[in-house]
């Protein structure tokens, strides 16, 4: 017989006590890493739909001038000289520290084409990072290949041209492999082909007018990969696309927080219940701890007796809580966004967490009980009864 | 030789003008291997001397002195080590762990000590041979009678071969016949040089004892030899 056989064998005696303790740090637990699972699993997917957004970091040519535009409109007349950047130079790009963070790098030639006596504006793009970049794309054909254009759905119909059908573009023809469906943006009056035949048509070769990057964030501020290009290429001007990067890491700190409240208020409420049930169970026990005294037992033996049940309570609690919380995490996830599949693996540093809080509380909430019990005059408590 | 001295104790429960005094400026000398009972009328103080003579219950005044060490002087802690070296206990009521078996009971005291698993089983079972219950090791005390359960009481008292047992009215629950068969125990573990020092208001259960410590409102009133002892089993 040890202290940790009595622990044990009154655990086992006490079963619905015990039980109600477990229950208590269970739900407080699990509602943490469920909150913890849940928050990651949605800043992984919001990062993931956010790549779907295509770009978030915007390389122009550095400007001396002023914007004269202003919510999409454009003063008339006012035309900008602006330097370009050399397609080279893109190069560098790879070599930032924040390298693996970039999803897409999609260089972008403008110019103007004139068709049928029409002025429109001609995009040489990179149509492998196409779907990276510009994932809203929808085409009804094909993408064009070598001496191929495609319009946007504006374009197309202002210029009354159907797929298969020729686009007169510097000194020969281009055939019309697709038409995108309207986006509502700018690229609807856009035409676009590959990148080398608009800088051969524009007399642009190995020159660029701006590039599009696609950053995953998820685990570096894009403030820094911004820093970064910007170092790496001098006479560019990066650009973040503040709005959303700010706009998604101020919703999911706010979620973040809020959660934790939530789940710091339920962690509360278990440690209280642990405390009152193993208050309760010590006044139980009184003849029994009145014995322990009296045979021999001294104070911090009744403490260790009282911590090591709620030690093995709260182990279990904290494993249970884990999986409970992991696997509410899931159903949540799959109810609230309608996912088949989502992708939260164990992990053991939240798991390890999940374990320390539950036993840290399992023990700080008997503390005080177990002083109480540890305090008992043996006299008392066997006259008392 | 060894003893146990109380010099002056007196105990009181309460405060001002409404407190009570248990015991009042006792004094007296056990030697070691001594069995005395201590009599008295119920609310004489005879349970309060014991439960002072247990080292549970500090005096008001006075010191009680167990082979020449204070007591009460020690700390909690200390006191709580010296009740288990020194002290066996058997309660009237029992006061058995109703979710351990008997084996598990005796070894209780041992719980604290640093022995193997096995030696602490051994320990157990020596004692629980002593007073006659091998054989039902694995029962639950629900399961013995009341009889049995004292026995299991003064195994667990007697496993860690305390040098004193002090016991409150071990027959009190008891009837005739087992309360004979507990004394007779009680009677056969000081011939085997325990001092047994017992609170019972029996005089049946006080012809076993060598010297009767006779209690009266809080005061000894009389201390003297006891009537001879009947016979034991053991006397043949």
């Amino acid at each position: 017989m040890t202290l940790k056989e009595i622990a044990y064998r009154n655990l086992l005696r006490r079963k619905a006590k015990a039980s109600f303790v477990l229950a208590g740090l269970v739900i407080g637990v699990a509602t943490g890493v469920a909150v913890i699972s849940f928050v990651d699993a949605m800043t992984e997917d919001i990062n993931h739909k956010l790549e779907k957004f295509g770009a978030n970091i915007l390389i122009v040519p550095r400007s001396e001038s002023l914007t004269l535009s202003y919510g999409g409109l454009s003063l008339g007349g006012v035309s900008f000289e602006m330097k370009e950047i050399q397609e080279s130079d893109l190069a560098r790009v790879h070599s930032i520290k924040n390298a693996r963070n970039i999803a897409a790098l999609g260089p972008l030639v403008l110019g103007i084409l004139t068709v049928d006596r029409r002025k429109v504006l001609l995009a040489g793009v990179d149509f492998s990072v196409s779907k990276v970049l510009k994932p809203w794309w929808q085409v009804s054909g094909n993408l064009p290949k070598e001496n191929e254009i495609l319009l946007g759905a504006e374009a197309a119909r202002i210029l009354e041209r159907i797929p298969g059908q020729t686009l007169p573009a510097g000194d020969g023809h281009l055939v019309v492999s697709g038409i995108l469906q309207a986006t509502g943006s700018q690229d609807d009056h856009l035409v676009f082909t590959r990148l080398q035949t608009a800088q051969k048509i524009l007399g642009k070769q190995g020159r660029i007018s701006m590039a599009e990057v696609a950053a995953l964030c998820k685990d570096c501020p894009i403030t820094d990969m911004v820093r970064q290009l910007s170092e790496v290429l001098p006479d560019a001007n990066v650009m973040a696309i503040q709005q959303v990067v700010k706009g998604r890491m101020e919703m999911l700190s706010n979620f973040r927080k809020f959660s934790m409240g939530i789940s710091a208020v339920v962690l509360l409420i278990g440690s209280l219940v642990v405390l009152v049930t193993m208050m309760s169970s010590v006044r139980e026990r009184t003849e029994e701890i009145g014995v322990f005294r009296a045979i021999g037992f001294r104070q911090s033996h009744v403490i260790r007796i009282i911590f090591i049940e709620a030690g093995i309570l709260s182990g279990i609690s904290g494993a249970m809580g884990y999986a409970l919380g992991l696997g509410a995490a899931h159903a949540a996830f799959r109810l609230l966004y309608e996912a088949h599949s989502v992708h939260m693996p164990f992990r053991p540093e939240l798991a390890a967490g999940a374990f320390l809080l539950a036993l840290c509380i399992g023990i700080v909430s008997s503390i005080y009980p177990a002083t109480l019990a540890a305090r008992l005059d043996p006299n008392d408590a066997l006259r008392a009864l | 030789m060894s003893a146990i001295v109380g010099e002056n104790l007196s105990k009181a429960f309460g405060w001002g003008e409404s407190s009570v005094c248990a015991v009042k400026n006792i004094s007296f000398r056990i030697d070691f291997g001594e069995f005395v009972a201590i009599m008295g009328e119920s609310g004489a103080g005879k349970s309060t001397l014991l439960s002072i003579m247990g080292a549970m219950n500090a005096p008001t005044s006075g010191s009680l002195c167990v082979d020449e060490i204070d007591i009460y002087r020690l700390g909690i802690e200390h006191r709580a080590d010296f009740r288990r070296e020194f002290l066996g206990f058997v309660f009237q009521s029992f006061h058995l762990i109703a979710y351990l078996t008997v084996l598990e009971n005796v070894m209780l005291p041992l719980a604290t000590v640093k022995k193997n698993r096995k030696r602490k089983r051994e320990m157990a079972a020596d004692a629980l041979s002593w007073v006659g219950l091998s054989g039902k090791e694995h029962r639950l005390p629900g399961e013995l009678s009341g009889g049995e359960k004292e026995r299991v009481a003064v195994a667990r008292a007697i496993v860690n071969h305390p040098p004193i047992l002090l016991a409150d009215e071990p027959t009190g629950n008891l009837d005739t016949k087992t309360s004979g068969e507990i004394m007779a125990l009680l009677k056969k573990l000081n011939h085997a040089g325990m001092t047994v020092i017992m609170v019972t208001h029996s005089h049946e259960c006080s012809r076993y004892a060598e010297r009767i410590l006779q209690v009266a409102d809080g005061r000894i009133t009389e201390a003297g030899e006891a009537c001879r002892c009947p016979a034991t089993p053991e006397d043949g």
